[in-house]
């Protein structure tokens, strides 16, 4: 029980690797996730959420072959399921860069076991969210034309005063550098698997992807360089993302839209569902593969204790939104909000507040905060408060906007419903074969921050020693 | 077996690897094996990066943040100019009695080119410095090199120092703690 004192007495800081294993225990314990044989418990897993991303499949086919009609958009309500699954998708992501970017600069050292599994959340996040924009082109084989590229079919550029062009920038942008920063981290650890490997295949495999790393002293000096600035430019970056996602609604006139508050509040809303989604998959994780050392409560904590400031931010923005509405004066505004309040979406914004203002208040309790099945199910209601925070900002601020002749309501069709669902499956997916063919906690940089704590420990007990002396 | 036998000397020689157990001990090795006895041509393969490391053995520093900022400084360029070009000259388009390029829509598109550039100068830029890929290296010579990517940090010296001596290097490398030295061939 010594161990619990220890952990409830503020005044000292948990371990980030509890139990205390060595560098090699380290190594084996996120190495040989990758290299034991199969589960039969993965391939079930896996044909389940393959079989439901060939729902998406079907989907996108259907959507291409028909046409956009399959899906309830319609005027009023032109951008509906499909906008709010792109933000809904790309707001997971920016937990990943948050915790690979941001953290890093902040010397938050509890970062080094979650970064590579939120990276990949994030790569995969956007994945889903591309799929989106891309099929409400309805020719995605025409999707190049979102590009300046000179073409011989269309004698024109995009317009680079729309948010919408800026948003193409910014996506493409933000997966390519995701990609990148999550690629470079990989590749000491590819070196390790590499070196650990029994198989000709896998040698060869490991041998390739980690490019011949073999961690020398000069390579180091360029990495922990090349490291520094991804972290550096994506930390703009990942904050540039959802602003100009918020652009692409409050640089319209549309009541409930055109405000100025947009790009903070779509940010920390983005970070707030991104941290749901790392913990929900976390929590899992880490109890199948048993890293449970590495990945600790205090990991769980520090995420909740990001979700509860976060949702705060992200409440008291729905606050500010209804104060200005009123103190503008403007009827419109006003009306907008009443409505999308009140209004026949009063469920989605009910469902809304209290998923995303009311539920990560109570991990201002430790008690609540430190509790796995506690902290699952808030994040899995967070997640779905955060999905329909996009649904509320887009469906109540078009469904009725100036003229009430042109009101409407939003009925979702099946293929709708069907082609979000699809996208689960394909993040699912996606993960499996992540956490079967690559090490999903940065090995390299466990190892570098236990080095580090050592060298503190002996530090302090040096000083210790010659205070006693 | 991996001695100074005479057959071993008639082979291209790369250098001499030393396997040490501590982060401490490789950089205090590196320290006196560069600064007490002169060598230069020095390496450490650890599996994370050492702090200390660098000055102890004589790395200079990355000349990756020039790299980075030139093509991050093109990429600004870049993205700015087509914009000019796209909408200024190439397809001069009035929309809504506005200036036909102006900076500020700009600013976003031009801050993402930026970055993509920054980007992929300081990813590719980093591996075209350390010469990756590069599948073969006479360091993975070593028997235990797969030790160096878990939990042991090697110190190399290379055979073209000018120091270099199969024996007293070796001996050396052995009086400053190391738990393992071998000879490895090119």
């Amino acid at each position: 029980m010594a161990d619990l004192a220890v952990r409830n007495d503020p005044h000292v800081r948990p371990r980030l690797v509890e139990g205390d294993p060595s560098l090699h225990q380290v190594t084996e314990a996120v190495s040989s996730i990758i290299e034991t044989r199969t589960p039969y418990s993965w391939w079930i897993a896996i044909a389940i959420t393959a079989s439901i991303a060939g729902v998406l499949k079907l989907c996108l086919g259907w959507l291409v072959y028909n046409g956009i009609g399959v899906w309830g958009n319609n005027q009023p309500i032109a951008w509906a399921w499909d906008i709010t699954n792109f933000v809904f998708w790309i707001g997971i992501g920016h937990a990943g860069t948050l915790i690979s970017a941001i953290l890093f600069l902040f010397r938050q050292k509890w970062r080094t076991s979650i970064n590579r599994f939120a990276e990949a959340m994030t790569l995969f996040a956007v994945a889903c969210a591309g799929i989106f924009p891309l099929f409400h082109t309805g020719r995605p084989w025409r999707a190049y034309w979102l590009f300046p590229v000179p073409n011989t079919d269309l004698y024109m550029w995009p317009n680079f005063r729309s948010p919408l062009v800026w948003d193409v920038f910014a996506v493409s942008t933000y997966a390519t550098v995701s990609a990148l920063f999550w690629y470079v981290g990989l590749v000491p650890d590819l070196a390790t698997i590499r070196d650990r490997a029994k198989t000709k295949g896998r040698k060869i495999a490991y041998g390739v992807l980690s490019l011949g790393w073999r961690g020398s002293a000069r390579h180091w000096r360029n990495y922990e360089m090349a490291y520094l600035v991804l972290a550096g430019i994506s930390t703009p970056l990942v904050l540039s993302v959802h602003s100009v996602v918020s652009f692409d609604f409050a640089a319209s006139l549309l009541p409930g839209w055109h405000t100025t508050i947009f790009p903070p509040y779509f940010v920390a809303g983005a970070i707030f569902s991104g941290f749901a989604m790392v913990v929900t998959l976390m929590v899992v994780a880490r109890w199948v593969f048993k890293v449970e050392h590495l990945v600790t409560m205090k990991h769980l904590e520090n995420m909740n204790k990001i979700m509860l400031a976060t949702g705060t931010v992200v409440g008291y923005a729905y606050a500010s939104e209804f104060f200005i509405a009123w103190y503008s004066g403007n009827p419109y505004e006003k009306f907008t909000f009443l409505n999308r309040a009140f209004g026949p979406y009063w469920w989605a914004y009910t469902l809304m507040v209290s998923c995303n203002v009311i539920s990560p208040q109570f991990f201002w309790f430790k008690k609540l905060r430190t509790s796995i099945p506690f902290m699952f199910v808030i994040s899995l209601v967070v997640n779905v408060g955060m999905w329909f925070e996009r649904f509320v900002i887009i469906g109540t601020s078009l469904h009725r906007d100036f003229m009430p002749s042109a009101w409407g309501y939003y009925h979702p069709t099946i293929i709708d419903m069907l082609t979000f669902f699809g996208t689960f499956g394909l993040f699912l997916t996606l993960f499996l074969l992540f956490l079967r063919f690559l090490p999903m906690i940065a090995v390299s940089e466990v190892k570098g921050m236990m080095a580090t704590q050592k060298m503190h420990d002996a530090h302090l007990e040096a000083v210790a020693q010659a205070v006693e002396h | 077996m991996h001695t100074n036998t005479p057959e071993l000397r008639d082979k291209t020689i790369y250098g001499v690897v030393a396997e040490f157990d501590q982060p401490s001990k490789l950089v205090a090795a590196g320290r006196v094996v560069h600064h007490e006895h002169g060598y230069t041509k020095l390496d450490a393969i650890s599996p994370f990066p050492v702090h200390g490391i660098d000055d102890a053995i004589g790395v200079p520093r990355s000349i990756l943040g020039y790299i980075i900022f030139c093509c991050g400084s093109i990429g600004f360029i870049s993205v700015a100019s087509l914009i000019y070009w796209a909408g200024g000259i190439s397809y001069k388009l009035v929309i809504g009695g506005k200036p036909l390029f102006a900076w500020e829509p700009s600013i976003p598109p031009i801050f993402e080119g930026t970055i993509l550039f920054s980007a992929f100068a300081a990813v590719f830029g980093m591996f075209a410095i350390n010469k990756l890929p590069q599948f073969y290296h006479p360091v993975f010579n070593y028997e235990r090199f797969g030790v160096a990517t878990d939990d042991r940090y090697l110190l190399v010296v290379e055979a073209s120092d000018p120091k270099f001596d199969i024996v007293d290097t070796q001996r050396l490398l052995e009086s400053l703690g190391a738990k393992h030295t071998e000879v490895v061939e090119a």
